[in-house]
């Protein structure tokens, strides 16, 4: 019964170390040392207003921005406030007949031979800011052609906003989806 | 190809990091259980005495096994109360900028029990259901206390070895308040910093909103008064057209949990797409850094086993062994990710399954993420396991069945590793027949028996559990994906949380209350039934004297004993569970050819 004691005392005094100070000191330092990641590596526009983080992917479906993978967010596409992905199964039929739907408005916007999994298989945060390099040059006639300019100017926006794999071996190269998007619509013609 | 050949390069580099680190922190962690000088004892050797005055901890009040359950109980008790109460009433406490309504008692209860187990699993979305205050002071400290219950199990087993003719295992607070102070602490703290430089989120701030660079139209179902849906004379939802101009983006105190959450081999996500979501894993680097975190004292508890049982190649051993089966299993599922799905090469599409994995992590530090998380109990997850291949889903699947012993959770892992040992030399000592010793000690009756407790119990409450789950129509209802993959489903969720991993195939519907309260039930027969196995066994083992190694004894630090280990894990989890591995994923496979 003498155990009793330090149970619930221990539990006190933990709850106040780990949940409470050692979360505020981490928060403490993180802000003086790192303040614009600790706060969401926010993007901000000319008049320092914050127009979307440079972490979190947008929903882009019009011909003249650049498209981001797909997502299962609930509600909409890329629904920061719902993260997640599908969990379809590999042999669902209505995965299929989704991945299917998908093919075909790739085909339509003109992208021919195979099509990259990556842009008709979701992400597992349905936030996914990025896309491979080789994948986002594909989109790079239509975009073009949307905005009447020309194609080097779209790549060299892409070439701009990728990032190659870290220490030369971690991940893949990427490119941020909404920092092109950004830049695209400040070029004009 | 060059491509994926150098993103394996990854593999090995993870490796030699982790390897380098084994060592110094395993003998570490030996010197701060054993109660010796380490370098941070002069800073915490203070907090550490006030810690058991206020508390009234007799450090040097050593305990028998029974009292060192009964004190390990008992605090989980606590825990898990503390975390009930605390979940029913976060509306009324602060730090809920959102005005977070308070869980329903079932989910609640899964919840407490989910998070004092170390098992995580979580029937509810991270940033829609927990305020900040439930995240901290709820599942942080959870984060920290079950890893350190974990550690605590596991020394004193290593104490059962070590100690002769002794009646004591050592004092539960002490070994709680030094995990926590000495290990599980300071390297949160390090590590939490590190993942904030490299974009992890970490602030108090309210939800932000931003402007949508293009707006988007969507059908929103409309609902009553009383928050139900409304539904047409067909019975189709009505739904209203509505366009959405602003994002919601969620904040919160996040590498804080992130790290301890890794760490303490916890899992449980902050957001829900846990480590998938950018921010909590920003860069393949917080990813590599991820994985490191979850191996790290796994790893090393091995070494501080092979110093404190005075053979550090004992512990080398048992590393290898985890690391063979490691590699093995992220060898099958780079391949059949890689090759991708059939069903979709065959709609015109190439390269491998990315449904539910991230572009920047890229097919190989996904696939490392998926074996290491559920080699582990950790159970966080970079990508969605829900939507691996077949045979790809039976990777992350058969490594939680086998009890999570290749690397385990902190402290579990290595007790059930230890008690497949015994194992091993049981049935080898009846082949060779010799009297089976480990580690100087007599294998008899009382091992023998918490060793088979210790790794059948799981195995038996998955069995019971999923058939029940077939049987109720409610729980067959929660399946996401028809047919045999449904059953995959099932069979995953009740693994995850009889293994206290807490990973899950996602599209299954858990907040319901079959898998909210049976699924509560199994995780505490998970966790507790095997861990009091093993401190009776602590007991016993202390109480034995030691026999020195003769010619006729068995050498446990070779290579013929660690394949024998490896083909005795192997088997055992053949038998107990390819049956039913075969009416879920291996149908599935083969219905695509």
């Amino acid at each position: 019964m003498k155990d009793i004691k330090p149970a619930i005392l221990l539990f006190i005094v933990f709850t106040v170390i780990c949940g409470g100070i050692y979360p505020a000191l981490v928060t403490s330092i993180a802000h003086a040392l790192f303040p614009d990641q600790s706060k969401g590596s926010f993007i901000h526009d000319k008049y320092g207003k914050e127009i979307g983080s440079s972490l979190i992917g947008q929903p882009f479906s019009d011909l003249k921005y650049l498209w981001p993978r797909p997502s299962a967010t609930a509600e909409f596409g890329y629904n920061s406030s719902a993260s997640g992905g599908s969990n379809s199964g590999p042999t669902n039929p209505d995965y299929l007949k989704t991945v299917a739907e998908r093919v075909k408005a790739l085909r339509d916007s003109g992208i021919t031979g195979p099509i990259p999994a990556e842009l008709v298989q979701a992400s597992a945060s349905g936030l996914d800011p990025h896309l491979s390099p080789q994948v986002a040059r594909l989109q790079v006639p239509r975009i073009a052609k949307a905005r009447g300019i020309p194609e080097t100017m779209v790549q060299k926006q892409i070439d701009a906003a990728t990032e190659q794999p870290q220490l030369g071996i971690l991940g893949a190269a990427r490119v941020n989806v909404l920092a092109v998007n950004l830049k695209l619509d400040t070029l004009t013609p | 190809m060059s491509q994926t050949l150098l993103e394996l390069v990854q593999v090995l580099f993870l490796l030699v990091v982790l390897l380098a680190l084994v060592k110094p922190l395993g003998g570490f962690m030996a010197r701060v259980y054993q109660g010796e000088r380490t370098f941070l004892t002069p800073l915490l050797a203070p907090v550490e005495g006030l810690l058991y005055r206020i508390s009234g901890v007799q450090p040097d009040d050593e305990m028998g096994w029974k009292r060192y359950a009964w004190s390990m109980l008992l605090f989980n008790l606590v825990l898990f109360s503390g975390l009930f109460a605390l979940l029913l009433t976060q509306h009324l406490l602060p730090l809920n900028p959102q005005k977070l309504p308070p869980f329903s008692w079932q989910l609640a209860l899964n919840t407490a029990i989910s998070f004092t187990t170390n098992t995580n699993w979580q029937n509810y979305s991270g940033e829609q259901a927990a305020s900040y205050l439930t995240q901290m002071a709820g599942f942080g400290l959870h984060n920290f206390a079950s890893a350190a219950t974990g550690m605590a199990i596991v020394i004193a087993l290593i104490r059962g070895f070590s100690r002769r003719k002794s009646s004591a295992i050592g004092n539960f607070w002490v070994d709680l308040t030094r995990g926590t102070l000495y290990i599980l602490l300071p390297i949160s703290i390090i590590a939490a910093l590190l993942l904030v430089s490299l974009g992890v989120i970490q602030n108090f701030s309210p939800y932000k909103t931003v402007p949508l660079v293009q707006s988007v139209s969507y059908d929103k179902p409309k609902l009553d008064d009383k928050g139900a849906q409304l539904k047409d004379a067909k019975g189709n939802p009505v739904t209203e057209n509505v366009i959405a101009k602003e994002a919601t983006i969620p904040m919160g105190p996040v590498a804080s949990q992130e790290a301890i959450k890794e760490l303490g081999t916890n899992g449980g996500g902050f957001f829900n797409a846990n480590s998938a979501h950018p921010f909590e894993n920003p860069t393949p680097l917080t990813n590599f850094v991820e994985i490191l975190l979850i191996l790290l004292i796994p790893a090393s508890l091995t070494y501080t086993f092979g110093l404190m049982v005075g053979n550090t190649r004992q512990g080398w051993m048992l590393l290898g062994v985890m690391i063979l089966l490691w590699l093995l299993c992220f060898g099958v599922l780079q391949g059949v990710e890689q090759a991708g799905n059939p069903l979709v090469a065959k709609l015109g599409v190439s390269g491998g399954n990315l449904e539910g994995k991230e572009t920047r992590f890229g097919m190989v530090a996904s696939n490392l993420f998926t074996v290491t998380t559920t080699a582990t109990s950790c159970g966080a997850v970079n990508s969605m396991h829900d939507s691996l291949t077949p045979i790809g889903g039976m990777i992350p699947l058969s490594l939680i069945l086998l009890g999570e012993i290749v690397f385990g959770g902190v402290g579990s892992g290595l007790y059930t590793m230890l008690a497949f040992a015994i194992i091993a030399v049981f049935v080898s000592g009846l082949m060779i027949g010799r009297t089976p010793e480990y580690l100087g000690k007599k294998i008899e009756v009382q091992e023998m028996w918490m060793s088979i407790i210790t790794i059948l119990t799981a195995g038996v409450v998955v069995l019971i559990l999923s058939g029940l789950a077939m049987i109720t129509p409610s729980a067959v209802a929660s399946m996401s994906n028809p047919g045999t993959h449904g059953l995959s489903e099932v069979l995953y969720a009740v693994a995850s949380m009889a293994n206290n991993n807490g990973s899950a195939f996602a599209g299954l519907n858990g907040n319901v209350p079959f898998y909210n309260l049976l699924g509560g039930l199994a995780m505490t027969i998970g966790r507790y039934i095997p861990a009091v196995a093993v401190l009776a066994m602590a007991g016993s083992l202390a109480e034995k004297k030691y026999i020195p190694p003769s010619l006729g004894t068995l050498p446990t630090d070779k290579l013929p004993f660690a394949v024998w280990l490896t083909l005795v894990i192997l088997i055992v989890g053949a038998l107990t569970f390819f049956p039913a591995l075969a009416l879920g994923p291996i149908v599935e496979h083969l219905t695509m050819r």
